[in-house]
Order: structure tokens, then sequence, then C-alpha cells
């Protein structure tokens, strides 16, 4: 194989690799800190996208303008959905959530094909990411595609700082090893859940946003990549966002490469990953032990 | 009132009960004679789902595995059915149910010995991915037929050798064969939640690890009620390509093994018959949502998280709370 080619599958898989992370990062933490599963987070990266593609297209709004807005609804909306549905499922058993987080799957494609009917909808890659870049003498590579690998790493960089370095950060990571011990221990997890819930939903809408370009948008589009966003997280384990920013990463690069290496089958080598981590280590590389 | 008037139900409780299963089953029976073409297939659908449902319920009700990927043996038994016929023209069902079935439990064993490595929230996720994994494979490689499936022509029949007893391509005849396996697999499960191995799996369910102390090689009961349940849901999705003549991937989607679980809820879970009466509900419901609005998944959305929030136990909770207070009030 060559050089180049190797470059670019490790560019590709490094860029689906972070918009991965983005996702599976707010399904890591809202399980880890609420200890919430929740299915419909599919449903933020979708909103995103489609939020995005609303402002610009019918309302005319600029391309950063219409990314805040967006990101900015499906904030507001994550937390509407938080405080109502989600908050009394905390002490349910895992079925109860399943099955509350399917019916709130089902709503959002449903409104999104009432709000923007069935068909898939292009979206625009913002003018200035448009265009090629030359990497050597070889290689044109999408500027745009290094762009989501910016904003990835960018975005697991600052979730790094808050979780590692603040206090915030440091609840959190409590929270994800014992939960009860943070309550017992007196401090006041209500606000602490709602803001780890809207980075999640915000990371996500980032993620649909980005992807709407490569990816298209269409209702139902998030039910495809939050299966994906479960594999990273197993693999990673649960809770941990060091486990879901190498676990998105591995999943990224051996979806890259298989797509070269092994085309015949690709589309399941990550699942081949997922069933081999099992085998070696069932929690997941950074999870805690299963009891 | 002594403990022991308190275990047994009292017995007008029994008669009404005895009396219920009596007529349904009867209605069930007579169906053909004076239904409609149309809801002869619908209740068809109705007991294939019962028999999807009901084994779902044994994982989820009895043993306490949230499964959501429980579609994949359905689907497994679905394609080797198709593929039976499509592929190699063996439209027997002499052959191709104990094949499709016996595929669909090796299926189960797999992903059960590697699902099972993990417990709660991660299960559902592992069990939701593996079944994912198969709807890709189904998908994207030609010989499963892609996006669009494969679509068969000739019927199924029941017969030895060239020989046919029973020509499935009939509308009644079908409906009677899949009515028949729904009974024996409704007695079937009955039986085997009362047996000895029934009670390990929801001592299981209720403290795995007070029955680990006692010394049940708990991993391994978990895996052979994997197997079970993976075994019979082969079974539904082996009725479901002799019913439809059709197997696509999306039956292989994670929606449709929510849509089980949804069933589940509707019906009351831990109960077998009442898994059974949420395929009724459900499948009925939507057939007659879909013709009044588009959108009736918003509907269904909305009623799912009303149910999961407000009620428990579903039908048979609610008769049976129903038929508790008919009876409460009766001197021991």
């Amino acid at each position: 194989m060559q050089f180049s080619t190797v470059l670019v599958q490790i560019l590709n898989g490094l860029q689906f690799g972070m918009l991965l992370f983005l996702i599976a990062s707010g399904l890591t933490l809202t399980f880890g800190v609420m200890g919430i599963i929740n299915l419909a987070h599919g449903a933020f990266f979708m909103l995103g996208a489609y939020g995005a593609f609303h402002l610009i297209k019918f309302a005319g709004w600029p391309f950063a303008a219409a990314y805040a807005g967006a990101i900015l609804a499906v904030v507001m909306l994550g937390a509407l959905v938080e405080r109502s549905v989600l908050a009394p499922l905390a002490k349910r058993d895992h079925l109860d959530q399943v099955l509350v987080t399917y019916g709130l799957i089902l709503i959002f494609d449903e409104l999104a094909v009432i709000a923007w009917g069935k068909d898939v909808q292009p979206a625009e890659i913002p003018p200035p990411f448009q265009g090629s870049i030359q990497l050597s003498s070889m290689i044109v590579y999408p500027v745009y595609r290094l762009v989501i690998a910016a904003i990835g790493l960018l975005a697991a960089l600052a979730l790094y700082l808050l979780v590692a370095k603040t206090r915030l950060g440091m609840i959190v990571r409590a929270g994800s090893i014992d939960r009860d011990m943070v309550r017992a221990l007196g401090i006041n997890v209500r606000p602490i859940f709602s803001l780890v819930f809207g980075l999640g939903a915000a990371f996500a809408a980032l993620a649909g946003i980005a992807a709407a370009p490569i990816l298209s948008v269409s209702p139902g589009m998030g039910d495809r990549i939050i299966i994906v966003a479960f594999v990273v997280i197993v693999i990673g384990g649960i809770g941990s966002v060091k486990g879901a920013f190498v676990g998105a990463l591995l999943v990224g690069l051996v979806d890259g490469f298989g797509k070269i290496l092994f085309p015949t089958v690709s589309s399941i080598l990550m699942y081949g990953l997922m069933a081999a981590v099992l085998v070696w280590r069932p929690q997941g590389i950074f999870g805690k032990p299963l009891r | 009132m002594t403990p022991l008037a308190l275990a047994s139900p009292p017995l007008g409780l029994t008669v009404i009960r005895a009396a219920a299963a009596t007529l349904v089953v009867a209605a069930l029976v007579a169906l053909p004679a004076f239904g409609s073409p149309f809801l002869v297939t619908q209740f068809s659908r109705v007991l294939i789902y019962a028999i999807f449902a009901m084994s779902l319920d044994l994982l989820v009700g009895y043993c306490g595995l949230v499964s959501l990927g429980h579609a994949a043996f359905f689907g497994i038994a679905a394609y080797v059915t198709a593929l039976l016929s499509d592929k190699a023209e063996i439209n027997n069902i002499l052959i191709t149910l104990p094949v499709s079935v016996a595929a669909a439990a090796l299926g189960a064993l797999v992903i059960g010995t590697l699902a099972l490595r993990t417990s709660g929230v991660y299960f559902i996720m592992v069990t939701l991915a593996f079944a994912q994994m198969l709807y890709f494979v189904a998908q994207e490689n030609a010989f499963f037929g892609g996006s669009d499936g494969i679509l068969l022509l000739a019927p199924f029949r029941l017969g030895i050798g060239d020989s046919t007893w029973l020509s499935l391509g009939d509308r009644a005849t079908r409906y009677c064969l899949i009515l028949s396996m729904a009974l024996l697999v409704l007695c079937f499960l009955s039986f085997l939640v009362r047996s000895p191995f029934g009670c390990v799996i929801r001592g299981i369910r209720s403290n795995e690890r007070r029955m680990r102390a006692l010394g049940y090689a708990v991993g391994r009961y978990k895996l052979i009620c994997f197997v079970i349940a993976g075994a019979h849901a082969g079974l539904a999705g082996h009725l479901y390509v002799v019913l439809t003549s059709l197997a696509d991937p999306s039956i292989l989607d994670w929606l449709h093994s929510a849509q089980v679980l949804l069933m589940l809820i509707i019906g009351g879970i831990g109960t077998l018959i009442g898994p059974a009466l949420g395929a009724f509900v459900l499948i009925v419901l939507t057939d007659q949502a879909s013709e009044l609005t588009e959108h009736w998944k918003l509907v269904v959305g909305v009623v799912v998280i009303a149910l999961t929030l407000f009620s428990r136990g579903g039908i048979v909770g609610l008769a049976r709370s129903g038929t508790a207070s008919l009876f409460a009030r009766k001197p021991s």
C-alpha cells in the first residue's frame, strides 16, 4: 500500500472518528453522570442538521449564525426533554429507559418528516471550506473533512480540560464512579445533570451540522449513527470520555482502512473489533470492572 | 385470610380465566370460516408476532435480560428460509423449519456467548450492535438480495419427498399452521417458566448474586435461556417468510427489535400471554392508525412514553387488578 493511501485513510478515519466522538461523548456522559441510556441521542444529531439546513435555506441566515442558532435550539430542546421525560427515568430500570427514549425517537423522527418531508435534503459546505488542499504532490484532500477533524479534536480538548481540570469535571468523574456517594456528600446534582445533558446535546447537534454536507440530511439519519456510537462506547468503556475518544478513533480508523483493505466486509469490521474487545475486556478499554 | 388462600386464586377467577381462554381459542380456530381474507392474513401476522413477543418475554420478563437485538434471530431464520427456497429450491417446511430454527439458535449461541460477558446497559448496546451488524451484512451483499431483500415466487408446502400434504400457498391452511405453532409455543413456554429451569431463571432476574451464591451456574442458565428465546424468534422469522414470501433488511433493523419490546410493555412483561395480546393490539392499532394518518408513528411514540411512565403491568396487569378487586370482598 502506498504511503499516500495510508495518509488519506488516516485522515478519513480521524474525520469519521471525531464525528463519532462528538456523539459518543454526550451519550457516555449522560450514562456516566445520570445513569440513563438515551437512545434518542441520535435525534439531537438529526435536529442539529435539520436546524442549520432550515435556517440557511428558508430563513436565509449566514452559515455561522445558522449553526449557532441550530445548536442553541437543540440545547433548549434537550433541556426540555431532560426536565420533562428523562429526569423521572433515572430511578427506573434500563428497560423503561429504553422504551421511553425509543418513544422519543418515534416522535422526533416523525416531527422531522412533518416539518421537512421524507426526502433526503442536500446540505451545503460553507464557502470558506469548499475546495481541496494539496497535501503532497500526489494527494488532494477536501478542506472540509480536515475542518471536521479539527472541530472534533478541539471539542475533545475542551471536554478533556473541563472533565480533568475543573471542579465540575471532578464531580462528573466522581458521579460516573459512584453516583449515590456524590449525592451523599451534599452535592446538588440537579443543575449538573442539566449542564452535562445540554453539553451532550450541543455536541451531538454540532456533529449533525458537521456531517450534513457529507451524509445529507434525512429523517432517521440519527438512528443509524447512534448504533455506531454505541459500538464506540462499548469499546471505550461506558462513562469514560477518554474511552469514547479512543474508541471513536479506533472505530474511525478501522472503518477507513477496512474500506480499502477489505471492501466486502468493511461495514462489519467495527463490530468484529467490538467482539474482540468484549472477549478481552468486557467492561471496555477504560471502563470500570463489571460487578 | 391465610397465606395459603392468598397463594391460590379464587375458584371464580380460575373459571373466568379458563372460559376466556376457551373463547379466544375457539374464535381463533373459527376465524378462517367467517373472517375476510384480509382478516385471516392480519391474524396470521398477529400470531407470528405473538410467538416473537413471547420469545422475547422469556428473555426480558423471566430472565431479566433486556435485549434490543432480538430481531437478529428472527432475521437469521427468515433469510435462511428465503435462501433455501430461492437458491436451493427447497420449499418443504419439514426441512426449512428445522434448518432455519437451528440457524437462529446457532446465531443466538454465538451472539449470546459474547453479549453475556456483559450485563445491564452494556448488554443492551451489544445486542443492539450485533443485530445492526447483520442488518448491514444483509443490506450490502447481493447474495442476500441487497436492500430489496429476497422475494420468493414459489409457495411453501408440507410433505415427505415430492408429495404435498399441505399447500401453504393457501391462506387458511397457512393460518391454521401458524395458529397451531403459536398455541404450541404458548404451551411450551408456559411449561418452561414453571419448570425448575424457569424457577432458576426467574431467580436470576430477581437476585443474580444470590443465585450465584446458591451455586447455580448463572452464566450457563442465561445462555441457554438466550438460545431458547433465539430459536423461538427464529420460528417466528420462518413463519414470517412462509406468510409474506419476503425477507428484507428491515426485519433485521433495531427498530424492529424495539417494536417487539413495545408489544411486551403493552401486554404486560413476564406474563407470556400479555406480550401475545400486545402483538395483537400493536398490529391492529398500527394497521388502523396507518389508514387514518400517515403520521401514526407520532401517536405510537406518545403512547409508548405514557404507558411506560404511568402504567405498570400492561393489559394483563390491568385485567389482574380488575378481577382481583372483583373477588376481593369475598369472605375467606
